[in-house]
């Protein structure tokens, strides 16, 4: 994932969070995202990380977060009980992403899940023509030693909310490095959704 | 004892402690004083410790004062003027020592290694394991009391913050910045019941960090990864002074 993508993704999900709330963000890592949250949202913030270097990193950075398996649940929280939850970049690492999203959606009124589309036209044209496993910005891993356990699209995704009746009320796909709204599940490198139930 | 920290900073004036901060016991005390005085403290950093202690953590506790009480030298507390009950109190450090270290810490301090002189049936302290514990429990009589010693793992045992409390209302209405320390390897304290004051705190709304120490000392981790704690403990610090993190920035 090159920078720019991530700084749109960022500003994306700035642009779905009203000022003010509070927001947990699930594999914080440095807690980038969550200063820029604060910065420009005046958000409440809060995250959640499995390394304990990006824990060490956001603790320096006066960020409130906890080092934790989102696999083990979100016992910490109540229902509803934080304005949005995060899962950006996330969802592809986690063992159950079927239990982080329904988690993210019990404790958080709303939850923005945000993913490297598997099959965006490069990743496509590089099984079709090469007959390998996709190696590119958005997925650049090798096989043997990727963190991802898990592989979607866009058109997966949408699937998984309309049989888990879970609304999806805004969108965003990025293709090299800007928003685009034709064929999403073909040239979205990144989806974004924000959702409720 | 916070009761005697809390006159403490009466008596100097201080109207507001920047940071409580400890470990094991201490971090018992700085649980008391995050239930006790809320509006006391703009900070708090437990370290290795618990809301309240478990069959297993009393069991050694009590193990430990056993060996003071059946030292004949104990006398029923009785002892000052006469010999201090040293053997007990030197066996219940040495128990003591057990739980703070790990497997892996005593496998890399001391393996198999025996002195050079060893009488295998002797029972003189042919390994090195042994040699340190003796060592350990020796010196402890020089500079600690045995009552004292009672009086303070029972205190220890007897602290409850949950005492039939919900879990939700102990830290209810702090206002304080909170970074939980905990350590893998510790086993005497084990990084479940740090979890659960950051529950606790997470669930009164209180804003909180929680850092689980990658170490294999054990509970004495606390008193050896100085430099992580240090990294850890200042970023803290400073964002508690400098207000930076949550809804401060504008």
């Amino acid at each position: 994932m090159t920078k720019e993508t991530h700084a749109l993704e960022h500003k994306v999900i700035s642009s779905w969070i009203n000022n003010g709330a509070s927001v947990l963000d699930l594999g914080c890592g440095d807690g980038e995202l969550l200063s820029l949250l604060i910065r420009n949202n005046q958000v409440h913030a809060q995250g959640v990380e499995l390394s304990e270097q990006a824990i060490h990193n956001c603790v320096s950075a006066g960020l409130s977060v906890f080092q934790q398996n989102i696999d083990t649940g979100l016992t910490e929280f109540s229902d509803k009980s934080l304005d949005y939850v995060i899962l950006n970049q996330t969802l592809q690492q986690v063992k159950k992403p079927d239990f982080a999203i329904k988690e993210a959606l019990r404790v958080g009124k709303k939850v923005i899940v945000g993913f490297p589309n598997f099959c965006y036209i490069t990743n496509r044209l590089q099984i079709f023509f090469q007959g390998k496993v996709p190696v590119t910005p958005s997925l650049p891993y090798e096989w043997y030693d990727t963190p991802n356990l898990h592989f979607l699209s866009i058109a997966d995704f949408r699937e998984y909310s309309r049989k888990n009746k879970i609304t999806i009320e805004d969108t965003a796909y990025i293709f090299k490095n800007r928003k685009i709204k034709l064929l999403p599940n073909l040239f979205g490198e990144v989806g974004l959704f924000l959702l409720s139930r | 004892m916070v009761e005697t920290q809390k006159h403490l900073i009466d008596h100097l004036g201080i109207e507001k402690l920047l940071s409580v901060v400890g470990g094991s016991m201490g971090g018992i005390q700085v649980l008391q004083w995050m239930a006790t005085y809320p509006n006391k403290i703009y900070s708090a950093v437990p370290i290795a410790t618990t809301l309240k202690h478990t069959p297993q953590q009393i069991a050694f506790n009590e193990v430990g004062r056993q060996a003071v009480m059946f030292d004949p030298d104990w006398r029923n507390g009785e002892y000052y003027g006469h010999s201090p009950p040293v053997k007990g109190l030197a066996l219940a450090r040495m128990i003591g020592h057990i739980t703070y270290m790990s497997d892996t810490s005593m496998m890399e301090k001391f393996g198999r290694k025996t002195r050079a002189d060893k009488e295998p049936f002797k029972f003189s302290a042919d390994y090195e394991v042994e040699g340190y514990l003796r060592y350990r429990g020796d010196n402890f009589v020089k500079r600690f009391d045995a009552n004292s010693y009672l009086y303070l793992t029972k205190a220890i045992d007897n602290f409850n913050l949950l005492n039939g409390l919900a879990l939700n209302s102990i830290f209810e209405g702090l206002g304080a910045k909170v970074l939980v320390l905990a350590f893998k390897s510790d086993w005497l304290y084990p990084t479940y019941q740090s979890q659960e004051i950051v529950k606790a705190c997470k669930l009164a709304g209180v804003d909180a960090s929680y850092c689980e120490i990658t170490s294999t000392y054990g509970h004495d981790s606390f008193l050896l990864e100085t430099k992580q704690e240090t990294q850890l403990i200042g970023g803290f610090l400073k964002s508690v002074t400098l207000g930076s993190g949550n809804g401060n920035q504008t």
